[in-house]
């Protein structure tokens, strides 16, 4: 009773650090509705050996379904094994990460478990013994709070917003060969890797997003240096504007039709603000903008604005954060 | 081949949301409704395939109340060749809109079924992955660009960090995000002869939500900040603050 599964999603057979925060989400709900968290990995043979660790983070056990067709991430293999495993479970509910993958998947296998599912939840919460799932809507202009009339429920977890807790649990791994259901009308032949981007700007701890006050495509090395100076872990993103005009990929805006991102820091320059981009940044946890007109409706959603020229501003600013850098 | 491309009426991107009496809802008043931006991108999409093949029927689909007639209109003009207008109540539960629209396809010819990745609105990224589930056929969500091959389409598929590239076995659902696929605007023309384009309407019965939406909020209102200074002299006071006030550096 109150047993709550979360999905642990893998890459090459390691474990994504994003689920050890859908973890330990599950795991502090699980306790409060007097169950436990279980995690459930999918992979070629050994991957349950990678998986272990996650008892640190509350996995009482670690179920972990081998086999060669699953090594690489199949929409019908993949949702065919976990709704298989909820049912055989009996668990309150099944969380995924609401990641390219988690948000592929978990419809999925909610259709298969005739569940009701929230999407991108942002806080979890137990009330009376039940689930209240809050999840921003209208690009977070709004938040709905949902409760769930039957279960199980399906959750998809918007990354970073629930932050990864050491929880001690006993991990213990059971790994099993699942069936298998085998999709031969689709399949991945390649990935393509982005040019340069080491993070995606939805997985990015600081982001660095330029608008139409860099006045050209031409002008983002000032955004690259900046970015670089602020090390490993940071993204560029880019305002609808900019994207719209082509000096940008899609795959970097920021806001209602792009991604919603939640950073711990994040920089806006020559961005002015429009209602569908604060939408997409706005519980990002420091702001910082940068803009040449004082009344940018940007600097009414930042922590701490600069009235001035990207141009001018933008070189001192990646200077000053390298020496610090630097420093230690 | 025919398309079947699924559409939902929204709040303009732009609009200020404000909530109603009651927190239940919006509050509709002065807000300006669209089709979807992402499901203007799956139209376009449809139309390309359309215009290259030189045959077949684009179809628009929707579930929604009288006023989404407005939005199919809009897409017939824009080039769709028929809409078809499930009248009944939507909800935030995914799976019911999923299966409501799953029972109307299963009894359409359609070898590609698209849907925008997300409604503007509710954000869930659900319904198309549902009724491709539901309906036992391939999917590829979140998709930037595909080709259209025999029997075969290719979809790029945004993924962290890059690109996948997937090969699905017609007929398929694919959920489109933005990218390849700019919308055309309705000419003069297109907006005259939409209004002889058929337009079915029926009444449906959408099973009883397992969702309920008990309120809805504003988002907490951010703590007011402050302007630093001006020009680049504000830069080394702002590394200060990041570094000693926010913990942020």
């Amino acid at each position: 009773m109150g047993d709550i599964l979360a999905f642990a999603e893998q890459k090459d057979g390691q474990v994504r650090a994003v689920a050890r925060e859908v973890i330990s989400a599950a795991a502090t709900r699980a306790a409060e509705m007097g169950g436990s968290a279980h995690a459930l990995i999918l992979g070629g043979t050994g991957v349950g050996g990678a998986a272990g660790s996650l008892g640190d983070y509350g996995a009482a056990t670690v179920r972990a379904a081998e086999d060669e067709a699953l090594a690489e991430y199949s929409p019908t293999a993949y949702s065919g094994v976990i709704a298989e495993a909820v049912r055989a479970g009996g668990y309150q509910a099944v969380l995924f990460p609401a990641t390219a993958q988690g948000k592929d998947l978990a419809p999925r296998v909610a259709a298969l478990l005739d569940a009701p599912m929230a999407s991108d939840v942002t806080r979890l919460e137990v009330d009376a013994g039940e689930l209240v799932a809050v999840r921003p809507v209208y690009a977070g202009k709004a938040l709905a709070l949902i409760r769930f009339e039957s279960t199980p429920s399906v959750l998809s977890l918007r990354p970073n917003s629930f932050g990864v807790h050491e929880i001690a649990a006993a991990g213990t791994v059971e790994v099993f060969s699942p069936t298998v259901s085998a999709d031969d009308a689709m399949r991945t032949v390649e990935f393509q890797a982005a040019g340069g981007a080491s993070v995606d700007v939805s997985e990015a701890s600081v982001i660095v997003s330029g608008g139409r006050g860099l006045k050209g495509a031409e002008h983002w090395n000032l955004l690259e240096d900046l970015r670089d100076a602020l090390g490993p872990g940071t993204a560029l993103g880019a305002s609808r504007a900019v994207v719209d005009a082509g000096w940008r990929p899609h795959s970097e805006q920021v806001g209602q039709t792009g991604k919603t991102v939640a950073p711990g820091l994040y920089f806006a320059v020559g961005i002015s603000g429009a209602i569908q981009h604060l939408a997409g940044m706005r519980t990002s946890q420091t702001i910082v903008a940068v803009n040449k007109d004082a009344d940018a409706p940007i600097f009414g959603v930042a922590d701490y604005g600069i009235v001035g020229d990207a141009f001018d501003v933008l070189p001192r600013l990646s200077e000053a954060i390298a020496a610090l850098r630097a420093e230690g | 081949m025919n398309i079947v491309v699924c559409v939902k009426r929204v709040p303009d991107t732009e609009t200020r949301i404000r909530l109603a009496e009651g927190d239940s809802d919006i509050d509709p008043g002065g807000v300006k409704y669209v089709m979807s931006p992402y499901d203007e991108f799956a139209l376009e999409a449809a139309l390309r395939v359309k215009d290259d093949q030189g045959e077949g029927e684009v179809t628009l689909l929707t579930l929604g109340s009288d006023n989404a007639k407005e939005t199919l209109r809009a897409g017939l003009a824009v080039g769709a060749d028929a809409a078809v207008l499930l009248r009944g109540t939507v909800t935030m539960d995914g799976l019911a809109t999923a299966k409501t629209l799953a029972a109307e396809l299963e009894a359409r010819d359609a070898a590609l079924i698209l849907f925008g990745v997300k409604a503007a609105d509710d954000d869930q990224q659900q319904v198309g992955p549902m009724v491709a589930t539901l309906m036992g056929r391939p999917c590829v969500t979140n998709v930037a660009s595909f080709e259209v091959g025999d029997g075969v389409v290719t979809c790029q598929r945004e993924v962290e960090g890059g690109a996948e590239v997937v090969e699905l076995c017609l007929p398929a659902v694919i959920s489109i995000t933005k990218g390849a696929f700019q919308p055309r605007y309705a000419s003069l023309k297109g907006i005259m002869a939409a209004k002889k384009k058929p337009l079915e309407q029926k009444d449906v019965q959408v099973p009883d939500s397992q969702l309920t939406v008990e309120r809805l909020e504003y988002p907490p209102a951010r703590v007011e900040g402050r302007i630093v200074g001006e020009g680049a002299d504000a830069v080394p006071e702002l590394v200060r603050l990041l570094r000693e006030e926010a913990n942020a550096l």
